[in-house]
């Protein structure tokens, strides 16, 4: 049971927060509000403008206005930004679409939203930050009333997050309801006129951000049921000779083969080292880090690596393990867990020679292997059987962790380790992260969330346009700085 | 708008809560096992009861069965590692007709001593899947369309190479694979005279089912306790028990059949050689639980380290090298090579995937079940041809069944 007592009230007119830690039953409690689960299926009541309501499906709160944006875009790529705006909603005819109208009130929706590009674009073509406003326009076009954003901002830059909630608060100032849930604090505190906080499936509070001031430590407080005093664990920095190097590495797209995605990087990591990659989206950093694990990515890749000195052949992902590198990627569901595999399996999969003898996997090895990991990490699960699709975020990123750190890697690249992933998990990967470094191995992290990199790292290389323009020790960095060696590089002063 | 929702259990602790989901998931896992086991007992029975004098529990009867589906079985073991890596194999057809023409040219026309053919047409068999593999792993083709090119050359080239004709017979070594039976110490005629005329029917086959069935349950027992011992949800066992109970019901069944008859077919052993052989692959491997990994997600198997192309082109390889196991058998039953052996057989073959619950979209499926898929096809083929049923209203009714299977999977699958 994913919810057990929820209390909920909006007001017209509002925006209303909505935040918990994974598996508190945010995204649940939204697809009852939004007739994903037929009425019949939850216990309680839905009053909305004063009438019980009774969704049987996502047609029926579509309806009477009410509109769910999904954390997963739900956009067809290879559709225009029109078809998909009126995708199930289509300005026909009898059955034939008037494509002149479609186009006239798409343009006028996509000004709504502020996106300047042509009704005919394909949405592959798009950025996510834009797709996620062609999602709102597709809502608009419904005449939303009330809009509930599941994680909008959660794959955005921060210029995005910002574009993004600056137009919900334009469109509040137009009467729209709506509802946001996210992870990242400092936009509610920024925006939301209430907050109300959940915590295993039942509501803790609801806060009036007009009445009290409000602090992130003052939510993360109502989320965990404590205190959090510290976000980042502290730990002992013990740094030891290089480990790791790459000299001037080179990555070319592995489609559009003219363009250089990785230009030139110089990058290095000592034992007991935790190194950040700070940057923007499409800065080139997961392009770096996966063209190194074992040209995971791109295409006439060249450069230099060395291990305690010794030059690595990473001609494949497979020596790049056998070398002692891990790369814990930024996307967990779509590559780094089988999903309908057991946690098990999945633990496991990098690393199947450790559980097996001549090519026969010990069964029970193997479970005492997962059985450790899911202690170790605190993987919160029944039972090591149960399938990875199963688990919340921040259980799945363990498990993805678990599986590299069975690989026994000397160096891990962890991608976005945090993405969309609660506080209290975060602390848990935070305390993992420095477990490894105190081990003596080496740890890159890329993040686009600066507070993170300046939390857990030692230095911080700052990477912009396949480039790394900014090397700092993270004692002296500050998002500050850190922005302006970005902006530094497009000829602004910051 | 208000909202709310009423507690209806408060006081368990979350994880006691997780952890009845995920036995109500083993359940679940399990029942579609049972369901299937189940399905095909009843259509057992059904044919039991409906055929006259029970025909279709005769031994003669049971014994042709074994021999009729060899080939569906054989090659439904290396479908299964196609599908499951998210492939198909639409070529497999033709292969065995293939296979089969180049035997009959090679031991017919050439006189080449036949267990060099045999070497060789299994050989030839893995290498036309190498080669179809190669195109899909590595050129990145998708198989259906590869394996329908295939589909359509092989057939032509058996055409072509027994020019519209049988060809045969084959020497009695060479049929016995597929209509041979094993020897049997009750067959010594000392032993023979000294039983009761009652008495007097293949122990051997008897006995080696009994003891496979014993051995089963053994194994099932013991797998289970160790389940149990490391606290790992384990189905229950009294169902556990059933299950195995049928299973061993099912083998003593048969063999106690084949014993009335003529014994153990070789291409029994074959099978129950192969099938153990994949089980194991598929449960307890390196490479079977990459191949399962790369079905269920390639990018992850991927990013993991497996070598996708290379895991791909052998599920192809190991696909074809069946298929010419399977020519070789077709061949040697029919005792003849003809232009239309194997056709249409890639359906039976896939069929029985499907029956047997593997996934559509790769990552899941098992074995046993496939087994079990198969021996469905074939009892229905035969007990539908016993009734008289004619060959037309016979591909309908197997169209509904394989439609009715998917459906039940689907359906139990968007419910949880």
């Amino acid at each position: 049971m994913a919810l057990r007592d929820v209390n909920l009230a909006v007001e017209e007119g509002e925006i209303h927060a909505i935040c918990g830690e994974n598996g508190a039953g945010k995204s649940t409690l939204m697809k009852v509000l939004s007739g994903v689960y037929a009425h019949g299926s939850y216990e309680g009541d839905i009053i909305y403008k004063g009438e019980e309501r009774k969704f049987a499906t996502i047609g029926d709160s579509e309806h009477v206005g009410i509109i769910i944006i999904h954390q997963e875009l739900a956009l067809a790529p290879l559709l225009s930004i029109a078809e998909n705006i009126f995708l199930g909603n289509e300005t026909a005819k009898h059955g034939v679409i008037d494509w002149t109208e479609a186009y006239k009130r798409a343009k006028e929706l996509l000004l709504k939203v502020g996106l300047k590009e042509s009704p005919s674009t394909l949405v592959t073509n798009l950025g996510v930050g834009k797709q996620q406003l062609v999602e709102i326009a597709k809502a608009l076009s419904k005449e939303v009333q009330l809009l509930i954003l599941d994680e909008p901002t959660a794959s955005l830059n921060e210029a995005d997050s910002a574009a993004l909630l600056n137009l919900l608060v334009g469109f509040k100032s137009q009467g729209l309801t709506s509802i946001l849930i996210s992870h990242k604090l400092n936009e509610l505190a920024r925006v939301a006129d209430k907050i109300t906080v959940l915590r295993d499936g039942s509501t803790v509070e609801t806060i009036n951000c007009h009445a009290e001031p409000i602090s992130e430590s003052r939510i993360i407080k109502s989320m965990v049921g404590r205190e959090m005093t510290e976000r980042y664990p502290s730990r002992s920095v013990e740094i030891g000779e290089e480990l790791f190097r790459i000299e001037d590495w080179r990555v070319r797209h592995p489609i559009h083969t003219g363009r250089e995605v990785v230009k030139g990087v110089n990058l290095h990591v000592r034992r007991g080292e935790v190194v950040g990659i700070a940057g923007l989206m499409g800065a080139g950093r997961t392009e770096l880090a996966m063209s190194v694990f074992g040209r995971a990515y791109g295409r006439d890749i060249t450069g230099k690596a060395t291990l305690n000195g010794r030059t690595l052949d990473l001609s494949t992902i497979q020596k790049a393990i056998d070398s002692g590198l891990a790369y814990v990627t930024e996307d967990r569901k779509t590559l780094g867990l089988v999903l309908i595999e057991e946690i098990k399996t999945n633990i496991t999969l990098a690393n199947l020679r450790g559980v097996s003898k001549h090519g026969v996997i010990d069964d029970a090895r193997e479970a005492s292997v997962a059985q450790r990991y899911r202690t170790a990490l605190r993987i919160r699960t029944p039972s090591i059987h149960q399938r990875a699709l199963n688990l919340s975020g921040g259980n799945q990123q363990k498990v993805v962790l678990s599986k590299w750190l069975f690989a026994e890697p000397q160096v891990l690249i962890l991608d976005e380790p945090t993405r969309g992933i609660d506080v209290g998990a975060k602390y848990e990967i935070y305390g993992i992260i420095n477990d490894l470094a105190s081990q003596g191995k080496g740890v890159i992290v890329i993040s686009s969330e600066m507070p993170e990199l300046l939390g857990v790292c030692d230095r911080i290389y700052v990477m912009n346009e396949g480039r790394f323009v900014d090397e700092m020790p993270a004692k002296e960095a500050s998002q500050e700085k850190i922005m302006a060696s970005i902006m530094r590089q497009y000829g602004v002063q910051a | 708008m208000t909202a709310q929702t009423n507690p209806t259990v408060q006081n368990n602790a979350v994880l006691s809560e997780e952890r009845a989901e995920a036995r109500a998931q083993l359940w679940k896992d399990n029942l579609r096992d049972y369901g299937l086991l189940g399905s095909l007992l009843l259509i057992v029975l059904f044919f039991y009861v409906i055929t006259q004098d029970h025909a279709s529990v005769a031994p003669v009867n049971v014994t042709n069965l074994v021999a009729q589906n060899s080939y569906v079985v054989i090659m439904a073991l290396g479908m299964l590692l196609v599908i499951v890596s998210g492939n198909i194999d639409l070529s497999v057809g033709s292969i065995v007709g293939f296979i089969g023409a180049i035997a009959g040219v090679a031991i017919v026309y050439w006189k080449l001593p036949y267990p060099i053919v045999i070497f060789g047409c299994i050989a030839c068999g893995a290498g036309i899947g190498a080669a179809q593999g190669v195109l899909i792993a590595y050129a990145r083709m998708p198989a259906f369309i590869v394996t329908l090119g295939g589909m359509l050359i092989f057939r032509g080239l058996t055409g072509n190479m027994l020019l519209g004709q049988f060809v045969g017979p084959f020497p009695q070594g060479f049929q016995y694979f597929a209509n041979g039976f094993i020897g049997d110490f009750s067959d010594i005629p000392a032993i023979h005279n000294l039983l009761p005329e009652s008495l007097q029917i293949k122990w051997l086959s008897l006995i080696i089912g009994v003891i496979g069935a014993l051995a089963m349950f053994v194994a099932a027992i013991r797998r289970w306790r160790r389940a149990k011992a490391e606290a790992m949800d384990a189905e229950p066992l009294a169902l556990l028990l059933l299950k195995n109970l049928v299973f061993a019901v099912i083998i003593v069944g048969i063999s106690w059949d084949l014993a009335l008859y003529k014994g153990l077919p070789v291409i029994l052993v074959i099978i129950a050689v192969l099938v153990m052989f994949y089980a194991f692959v598929t449960t307890r491997t390196v490479i079977g639980r990459r191949i399962y990994a790369l079905g269920g997600n390639i990018m992850a198997a991927r990013l993991s380290g497996v070598k996708t192309e290379r895991l791909t082109f052998l599920t192809f390889v190991n696909m074809g090298l069946l298929a010419g196991v399977a020519g070789l058998v077709v061949a040697a039953r029919l005792n003849s090579s003809t232009p239309s052996a194997g056709n249409s057989f890639e359906l039976d073959v896939i069929a029985a995937c499907f029956i047997g619950g593997v996934s559509a979209s790769g990552g899941v499926g098992k074995v046993m079940n496939v087994v079990i898929g198969a021996l469905f096809m074939g009892v229905m083929n035969n007990g539908m041809s016993l009734i008289g049923l004619g060959i037309f209203w016979q591909q309908v009714v197997k169209g509904l069944v394989l439609l009715a299977a998917v459906f039940v999977d689907v359906y139990q699958k968007n419910k949880g």
